[in-house]
């Protein structure tokens, strides 16, 4: 009988330590069939810093480093810089990502720092129990906002697509869902050209994956993914913010020249 | 041998390059600029990488980055830079990375001052980071002795796999020396069953990590550790004795300061005053059993440090606080004179 879907060979086949609906897994694949796809595994080191995903080590077949919460893209950089023929990604959750780490995020974009960049939006911390992130949705109750996230007390979201997209090191920007089958298609076409900007020396790419945490928000998996659809991708548009191949910009960029 | 005329911090960099560094991440601060302008200048000629990084943080996260595929790599700064970079320092300790870590110190604590200090001992010697490891760390007193000991670092951190440290002061990086280069074996340890650097399907993944989630597997990685530390505590002390064999007072100073408590202790020679000089070279491992043998004649025991003190009860320890240890310090950036140690050396010389 012929195969006709199987594990991606670059994915471990152990269990993994997601909680039952997290979105983490889909990811994990779609990331794993890009890395299969193109043949690059034996070429491939990964950063996974603090988070969620930090013991991603174990499911990644590819050569693996961890990082300090926030410093994925540093390190990252250290890697490519020294290993230039090599494909280097980072996986970072949001608190990771736009919190603690948020002056690696800006200059790894700035500095047009030739690596992949694979941001798990959820809109809370899941490691650690439920906290507010920087994505944390205006009103949503978390551990540190029993209340609902006040942004006249906590502040507002940071939209990380849009803000990185204004960096000209950026080559690609673009918010992806895994909520659906069409949007978790539409999610690994975007790694996959994450991955061939990488190979062709564009720079920065940043793919922001809109995700789930079922367990930390105190739903089901089905009510999760509702939620994603009906309150994330509202206040966090899906799309392309910038895309140097497809002459894409963002809207407000203050064209000083520095645009590639 | 070729001999060069130096500024210190930029034998630092040269004696890098030298030593097969392949990547240098730093991040500006007095007073060691001199060797992160250097590197900028003179990396991309012998084919490595130089960048500028965002902060201190990044630039030891690209260190362990780099360093995590197998290449040497180094980062520099002075005393609140390093104090930032104590994060990355546990994590590559934790992960059993080599790297080269320099600090040229300044005054602190908090921004402190731009003069040449000593008051990072503790810092570098107990607890450069969270969590049970250990520097071995390197006191430079000269120009020549800056590239001898970075050479020595490199080799040193690849051997054991555990970062390396130059603790020198803002006076020896502003310093010019002669200095001449060695011969230098750069790929003298084989990084191979370790180094993530792409499997190319010939090989298991590899994992630089430092999570343990199951304590006993985390104390086994640090007992095994500690079994590497012994070693190095057996092997790889190192002291200059001046003028111990029959000493009443041993003086006790590393880096700059050591050179002028050398002064002091041959004008105290002169007055008919038997003071020697111990130097620690290594300040971890602290050279126990060097002391002891610089110690064997001395009544009493006194350390000069540009702090107030740190190195002194480690001395105690390595003695077993068999002899009066004194002290004599000037702090902030202020440089203790011959005349002043002297004056010390006078004064304990008068009881004795």
């Amino acid at each position: 009988m012929a195969v006709v879907f199987e594990r991606p060979k670059s994915l471990i086949d152990i269990p993994t330590h997601y909680c039952p609906g997290c979105t983490h897994g889909i990811v994990h694949r779609i990331l794993c069939e890009v890395i299969d796809e193109m043949g690059i595994e034996g070429d491939t080191i990964g950063v996974c810093p603090v988070g969620c995903s930090v013991m991603a080590y174990d499911y990644f077949n590819c050569d693996m480093i961890e990082a300090a919460h926030g410093r994925a893209p540093a390190v990252a950089t250290g890697v490519k810089r020294t290993n230039p023929d090599k494909f280097v990604f980072t996986y970072q959750g949001d608190g990771d990502l736009a919190a603690i780490g948020t002056a690696e995020t800006v200059h790894v974009a700035a500095r047009g720092e030739n690596i992949v960049v694979i941001f798990i939006n959820n809109t809370i911390y899941g490691m650690t129990g439920g906290q507010m992130a920087p994505t944390t949705l205006p009103g949503q109750v978390t551990q540190t906002t029993p209340f609902g996230r006040d942004p006249e007390l906590a502040g507002y979201p940071v939209r990380v697509s849009e803000m990185v997209s204004t960096l000209s090191g950026c080559a690609l920007a673009q918010r992806v869902a895994v909520d659906s089958v069409p949007h978790i298609r539409e999610a690994k076409k975007a790694i996959r050209k994450a991955f061939e900007n990488q190979k062709a020396g564009k720079g920065l790419s940043l793919v922001e994956v809109l995700s789930t945490c079922p367990t930390n928000w105190g739903l089901t998996p089905i009510e999760a993914i509702k939620r994603l659809q009906d309150e994330m991708i509202p206040y966090y548009p899906l799309g392309v913010y910038k895309d140097v191949d497809e002459g894409v910009f963002p809207k407000h960029s203050d064209s000083e020249g520095g645009e590639k | 041998m070729e001999r060069n005329l130096m500024k210190g911090n930029e034998a630092l960099a040269e004696a890098a390059i030298r030593a097969g560094c392949k990547c240098f991440f730093g991040y500006p601060i007095t007073p060691q600029t001199e060797l992160a302008a250097y590197m900028a200048k003179r990396m991309h000629k012998a084919g490595g990488v130089f960048l500028q990084a965002e902060s201190e943080i990044a630039a030891v996260n690209m260190v362990l980055g780099a360093a995590s595929t197998g290449v040497r790599a180094m980062t520099s700064s002075s005393s609140p830079g390093v104090s930032l970079k104590s994060e990355g320092v546990s994590y590559i300790a934790g992960s059993d990375l080599p790297a080269v870590i320099i600090n040229v110190q300044r005054g602190g604590p908090g921004l402190g001052g731009i003069q040449p200090s000593q008051a990072d001992y503790w810092q570098a010697t107990k607890a450069l980071g969270h969590g049970d490891f250990q520097l071995i760390v390197y006191a430079p007193a000269s120009v020549q002795e800056m590239v001898d000991f970075v050479v020595k670092a490199f080799d040193r951190a690849d051997k054991y796999r555990m970062p390396a440290m130059i603790l020198a002061d803002g006076l020896l990086g502003q310093m010019m020396e002669p200095v001449s280069f060695p011969e230098i074996n750069a790929d003298a340890y084989d990084k191979s069953s370790w180094a993530a650097d792409g499997h190319k399907f010939k090989r298991e993944h590899h994992i630089i990590n430092s999570l343990y989630l199951k304590p006993d597997e985390l104390e086994n990685s640090i007992v095994e550790r500690y079994k590497r530390y012994d070693i190095i505590k057996e092997t790889e002390t190192d002291a200059e004795l001046y003028l111990t064999e029959d000493c009443d007072i041993l003086l006790c100073a590393f880096g700059a300061t050591a050179r002028v408590v050398k002064s002091a202790v041959n004008d105290a020679r002169a007055l008919g005053i038997k003071a020697g000089l111990f130097r620690p070279k290594t300040l971890w491992p602290f050279p126990v059993k060097e002391i002891n043998e610089a110690a064997k004649t001395a009544k009493t025991l006194l350390s000069v440090e540009m702090s107030m003190g740190q190195m002194v009860d480690d001395i105690r320890l390595a003695i077993n606080c068999s002899r009066p240890v004194e002290f004599y310090g000037r702090t902030g950036g202020v440089i203790p004179t011959p005349a002043e140690v002297l004056e010390q050396i006078k004064r304990i010389g008068g009881t004795l």
